[in-house]
């Protein structure tokens, strides 16, 4: 038997990764200069590329019980998917705009304006009860928005998940393999996607889009 | 290419989204420090290669993460069935094969007898 004692923490340390305004943020896309390219670049093309910088993105991990999900229901202002592959969106929560994807049966990616992340972790240790594990991972990973009418062309080089949206309808979201890297992948609408992918990956795909995007013609957008 | 069902996102994906992660129902000797060298290398080193059905554990490692077993026959490489951790497999060898097992097995310790017998499943 070992003599280490293990003192259970009652509070969680919890790390603002925005401490103050002083500090600028940089998305991982911010030598493509992506604003230049929106003004300068082409305004007509099949496909539309824009990157929603420093978003809140927050794992959420947990076998919810009946009680625990009525309290993240009401720290987010929205009800967690529990079908596998399901995703919600509200815009107008008290926080925001707040998207819930379904990751696997005991996952969740929660995605808040990137100003609410802290606060929102912090509630969560405040409030929710029983077991789970939160982790802010905002500064682990970007999110891409891609739509135009050659969207969908464009993501069949991609990724190797059935598009048809018999198949893959508006608000569900896989987790797959986005050329040689991986993406979570949720549809917004018909012509419009969204890319959760790894900030170490984010130029490798937005190499990858430009290059598949090619034949199309690609616009880059600022958000 | 194999197109597996994953029972947890409960839909068909592509082979790539999977890792294969070996054979399936192979439970860890309750006390390590109480079982023989010869249990313990069996335990991590020995595993079938069945001509036939296979049970196999697999990672949805690309998707929502989770293992999960295959029933897949290696001669035809069908999969004939996909069940979660913890389940058992409705499709076994058959009974010939099952006996031949039997009598290769006859070398198994009394511990990997009760192993056997608590997972419920073939070793
Ligand atoms: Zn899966």
């Amino acid at each position: 038997m070992s003599d280490v004692t293990v003192e259970v923490m009652e509070k969680k340390l919890v790390t603002n990764q925005r401490p103050t305004d002083a500090i600028v943020g940089e998305s991982p896309l911010h030598h493509a200069d992506l604003a230049s390219i929106a003004s300068q670049g082409p305004q007509e093309g099949g496909v539309h590329f824009c990157e929603h910088k420093l978003l809140g993105l927050l794992t959420l991990r947990c076998v919810p019980l009946p009680q625990q999900q009525e309290e993240i229901e009401s720290l987010l202002g929205v009800a967690l998917p529990m079908a596998p592959l399901t995703s919600v969106t509200k815009d107008d929560t008290s926080i925001g705009k707040v998207s819930v994807r379904w990751v696997g049966p005991d996952e969740w990616l929660i995605i808040v304006p990137g100003d609410e992340a802290f606060d929102l972790e912090t509630r969560f240790f405040e409030t929710l009860s029983g077991h789970f594990s939160l982790v802010n991972i905002s500064g682990g990973s970007t999110v891409f928005d891609v739509s135009g009418d050659q969207v969908v062309s464009m993501l069949k080089k991609s990724i190797p998940v059935d598009l048809h949206i018999r198949e893959f309808p508006v608000g569900k979201v896989v987790s797959t393999i986005f050329a040689k890297s991986g993406a979570i992948v949720c549809r917004l609408g018909e012509n419009q996607f969204e890319l959760v992918v790894r900030r170490s990956f984010a130029d490798y795909l937005w190499l990858w889009v430009q290059d598949a995007s090619r034949e199309y013609g690609l616009v880059v957008k600022t958000s | 290419m194999f197109y597996i069902y994953c029972p947890h996102c409960c839909e068909h994906r592509e082979e790539e989204e999977f890792h294969a992660a070996g054979q399936a129902h192979i439970p860890r000797p309750l006390d390590p420090d109480a079982c023989t060298d010869k249990e313990w290398g069996e335990y991590m080193y020995f595993r079938k290669n069945p001509r036939g059905i296979h049970h196999e554990l697999w990672v949805h490692s690309a998707g929502c993460r989770k293992f999960f077993n295959i029933t897949r026959d290696t001669q035809t490489y069908e999969i004939k069935e996909v069940y979660k951790i913890g389940e058992k497999p409705s499709v076994v060898a058959n009974a010939v094969e099952v006996q031949n097992s039997h009598t290769q097995n006859s070398s198994k310790t009394p511990l990997e007898n009760t192993l056997e017998s608590q997972s419920g499943a073939t070793l």
